[in-house]
């Protein structure tokens, strides 16, 4: 079974609400300047700030706040964010791996940004609401 | 990059407890746009069983982001962390974290690679409440980029 995509904006100002709040400060994820000189095309989001997403695309299916049992990804590709109002965006979508005895759902999760994919190997499992 | 594989299994000292703020759940939750109740107000947190407002699911990171610094900041096992970048994520709970705990991270080496010139460390931190409670496990993969 599908799930339905739920599509994340992101802009600069996400990233330095995100570094604030989380204590990551790597400048790779605010300046330019750091983020050209080791090679990326621009600032891009902290890795852990698209996977906060994906979490919140992950409980809104679930429909419970607290459904995360089991929450794994791999980054695969940098989500590069521009200097304008717009930003980009995230799409997330899932399916239905399975449905244990024990009441928990397992999903496989597809998180792309301008078409191609950002994770690989990201899975939950969550307990559904009822 | 090498790093020491002489590292795996080793286990780090307990981590000073981190105390869990209302506040800084709320400003982590709104940081992410994550507008639940559960994530904000007390009340609409304990009508779901919990002791206080809960934590979104990747929030243990802040916790054990700064736990890690403990291997990262270890100079015999030499990471760089300007060539860090990080590779897996994963959160295993056995409830959610809620305001009002204190947390303690046992951080343990699982895995040091090196493969095409990069460094892989795997590290689980198994965190749980000072009181002795398991609350999540937490595996990080990071790699250590070569000078290519």
């Amino acid at each position: 079974m599908e799930l339905p995509t739920q599509t994340f904006r992101v802009t600069r100002a996400d990233l330095v609400r995100y570094a604030g709040a989380s204590g990551d400060f790597n400048p790779i994820h605010w300046s330019d300047r750091t983020a050209t000189k080791v090679g990326l095309p621009g600032v891009i989001a902290h890795g852990m700030f698209t996977m906060a997403l994906v979490g919140r695309a992950v409980t809104a299916w679930a429909g419970a706040p607290d459904a995360v049992v089991d929450f794994g990804v791999r980054f695969t590709r940098p989500v590069v964010v521009p200097d304008t109002d717009e930003g980009t965006e995230i799409e997330v979508s899932a399916v239905v791996k399975e449905v244990t005895e024990d009441g928990l759902t397992r999903l496989d999760v597809t998180a792309t940004c301008l078409g191609e994919k950002v994770l690989s190997q990201a899975r939950a499992t969550v307990r559904m609401a009822r | 990059m090498s790093l020491d594989p002489s590292f795996v299994g080793r286990t780090y000292p307990p981590t000073a407890p981190y105390q869990v703020g209302r506040e800084k759940i709320r400003e982590f939750a709104t940081a992410i746009g994550a507008t639940d109740p559960a994530y904000h107000d007390p009340e609409a947190a304990r009508a779901l069983g919990h002791p206080d407002v809960i934590a979104p699911p990747t929030f243990p990171v802040v916790v054990t982001m700064a736990a890690s610094r403990q291997i990262i900041e270890d100079p015999a096992l030499g990471v760089d962390y300007s060539r860090v970048v990080h590779g897996d994520q994963r959160f295993a709970y056995t409830r959610p974290v809620a305001a009002g705990d204190e947390l303690v991270c046992v951080n343990t080496i699982e895995e040091v690679t090196t493969r095409g010139g990069h460094g892989f460390l795997t590290t689980r931190t198994d965190v749980s409440t000072a009181a002795g409670e398991q609350v999540v496990a937490v595996w990080s993969k990071i790699v250590v980029r070569g000078e290519a």
